[in-house]
């Protein structure tokens, strides 16, 4: 098991190098430079030579790559190029804005989705099983930032339930600092958060939805009703449980669902977060911003799915005596 | 709309029911045909697909205006669905539901062939690994958890950024590039059983060589996995492709695309929401087939797993 685990956390690490010197040769290699984005046209050529010299433009990639492995080696980011900040400045900012998205996303994801799955497969074939499953079918099959549009149509610009864009009040509240600024940060959360987590508990209940059915042909459920488990029993101790076992490796497979969402819809709603900065950084060939933002998005999935794994070996017994898988 | 346009819609409608008619007609001998449509959605799936796609080839027929053309840009921008615009006009006066017809031709032509690169080259990686095993399959096999790690929307992104505007074929072929890793698993997987079969050692022993072998023995024994995961793979890409489009670096304005269209629509949602809400609604019913009919497949082919 511990040698499993070492080596899994090297392949990771592995992995994660490759993602990391891929993205900087292709930010480096490719045609046009920094300095002529749409947005940036530096036409003065002094100023040009400078900016050139001061990002050590002007030196081969290999040299830059190696000059960026030992910052990157020391927790250094670098400074950004168009944000005319250290990228850890920028990074610290952007974080935990996508971790409250992201988490409320998935608390919604998971809690909704695994009791709609398990709901449905006990319901199976009846009229909510049929009706939820074309709910469920039509949500799964909608393009998240679309459904934000919709939302935010209904509920933010008819309704007026929901404000329509941004993180919180600019006046009121800027920072968080009293019980009336914790609510109005969830006011503002709820909308993203529910587009991305609707969309998320779709996938996760009809996943959830296969597993319970797949489980409740298996011989030990038959074997749990014969020796006179009442349903409840059958169902939350012998049939979740062991569904959930698949319900792991789906956890994993969440992370690079919620990234891809997150950046489509923080752009929708103007929420200051990663996947916002990372658009804006790619669209200005931000290439210090890009690669840490490549860098930290690949960790994500790569511990999603080790994460995932490891749970597995930890929950399964039938995994932990193979060991070696 | 003309009178020749709600004709032809007529017909299309007519024509996907009869293909629906004719295929389960067709495939009721099969065992695997009466299953495919066992599945309580599958003829739905199947309806919706064969109208979209006689929509897309049918354009010019079924809609009475051209999609770029601008009427009145004036009186007749952001009207709401009327007899003359029947879902109405974006903020160039121009007709939607021409532009969601012309459109349909872009985003199923890059849903499609898109899909189509992935499932090939997928297929062949995944073949390649799961037959020779030991480093070739070491090699590659990484290089797809590589792959896999990477953030895909960031790297298309990055892909368009750097090399500005993608020309549609170039568009398709970057989509399919990232999207076959998880294809190629699930091909090395299936070829790691298939090849351990009696009749793969039988044509071994024959004298066929390793292509003969995996494209006349293994392959077709491992299709069922593959089919399915492509009908559910095309969803994905349109999606995409939408997503894309939407950020404003897909398909490039004016030619129309589901996902543009939508984008399109967005600063006007509060006065003209039709714009955004119909070509999201005709990305939602198509991917909602291809999924009805991903599950209905996997059923016909795979009797043992029940549907998700």
């Amino acid at each position: 098991m511990t040698a499993w685990l070492v080596r899994r956390i090297a392949a990771s690490i592995a992995i994660i190098f490759a993602v990391v010197t891929l993205t900087f040769f292709l930010m480096a290699l490719a045609p046009g430079e920094p300095l002529l984005g749409p947005d940036e046209r530096i036409v003065d050529p002094p100023t040009r030579a400078e900016l050139t010299r001061q990002w050590g433009l002007d030196q081969p990639p290999l040299v830059r790559y190696v000059k960026y492995l030992r910052q990157m080696a020391r927790g250094n980011f670098g400074e950004s190029f168009s944000l005319h900040r250290p990228v850890a400045d920028a990074l610290a900012e952007a974080i935990p804005n996508t971790l409250l998205l992201a988490g409320a996303a998935l608390l919604i994801d998971f809690l909704v989705g695994l009791g709609l799955g398990v709901y449905q497969a006990w319901r199976v074939h009846r009229l909510p099983d049929v009706a939820l499953s074309n709910v469920t079918l039509f949500l799964y099959s909608v393009p998240t930032f679309w459904l934000g549009l919709i939302l935010l149509l209904v509920f933010a610009e008819w309704l007026g339930w929901f404000p329509v864009a941004g993180m919180s009040d600019p006046i009121l509240c800027p920072t968080v600092s009293s019980f009336y600024c914790v609510m109005d940060r969830l006011w503002h959360l709820a909308l993203p958060a529910a587009t991305l987590g609707f969309v998320g508990a779709a996938g996760t209940a009809r996943f959830q939805r296969a597993a319970m059915l797949e489980v409740a042909a298996q011989e030990y459920i038959r074997t749990a009703r014969a020796k006179g488990a009442s349903e409840r029993r059958v169902v939350l101790r012998h049939q979740l449980r062991n569904a959930l076992l698949s319900f792991i490796t789906l956890f994993g497979l969440a992370f690079p669902f919620l990234l891809t969402g997150a950046v489509l819809i923080e752009t929708i709603f103007a929420w200051p977060g990663m996947g916002r900065l990372a658009t804006d950084a790619i669209l200005r060939r931000d290439a210090p911003v890009v690669n840490a933002a490549v860098l930290l998005a690949s960790t994500l999935v790569v511990a999603g799915s080790l994460l995932a794994d490891v749970l597995l070996a930890v929950v399964d017994p039938r995994l932990r005596v193979r060991g070696t898988a | 709309m003309t009178l020749q346009a709600w004709f032809a819609l007529l017909v299309a409608f007519a024509l996907a029911a009869w293909a629906v008619g004719a295929l389960r007609r067709r495939t009721a001998r099969h065992e695997g045909g009466r299953r495919f449509f066992r599945h309580p959605t599958a003829a739905w799936g199947i309806g919706v697909l064969a109208f979209f796609v006689i929509v897309a080839v049918a354009a010019p027929l079924v809609t009475s205006y051209d999609p770029w053309e601008q009427p009145d840009i004036i009186h007749l921008k952001n009207k709401p669905p009327s007899w003359t615009f029947i879902l109405g006009t974006d903020v160039y006066s121009r007709d939607l539901w021409s532009r969601v017809a012309f459109g349909a031709r872009t985003s199923l032509l890059v849903g499609g062939l898109g899909m189509l690169v992935a499932v090939t080259l997928g297929t062949l990686v995944g073949a390649v690994a799961g037959y020779y095993r030991r480093w070739v399959d070491a090699v590659l096999m990484r290089g797809v958890d590589v792959g896999l790690a990477l953030p895909r929307i960031f790297v298309l992104l990055l892909a368009i950024a750097l090399f500005g505007r993608l020309p549609l074929p170039v568009f398709v072929l970057v989509i399919g590039f990232t999207s076959w890793f998880g294809t190629s698993r699930l091909v090395r997987a299936e070829v790691l059983s298939v090849r351990e079969r009696d009749f793969v050692a039988a044509a071994r022993a024959m004298g066929a060589g390793p292509g003969g072998v995996i494209f006349r023995h293994v392959l077709p024994n491992a299709a069922a996995p593959i089919i399915v995961s492509a009908a559910l793979g095309i969803g994905n890409v349109l999606l995409l492709e939408a997503a894309l489009s939407f950020l404003g670096m897909g398909v490039a304005p004016p030619k129309p695309s589901w996902g543009n269209i939508i984008a399109d629509g967005a600063p006007y949602l509060a006065t003209a929401p039709w714009t955004s809400l119909f070509p999201g609604l005709a990305i939602a019913l198509v991917v909602m087939a291809l999924n009805a009919v991903g599950d209905a497949l996997r059923e016909a082919l795979d009797p043992r797993q029940e549907a998700m």
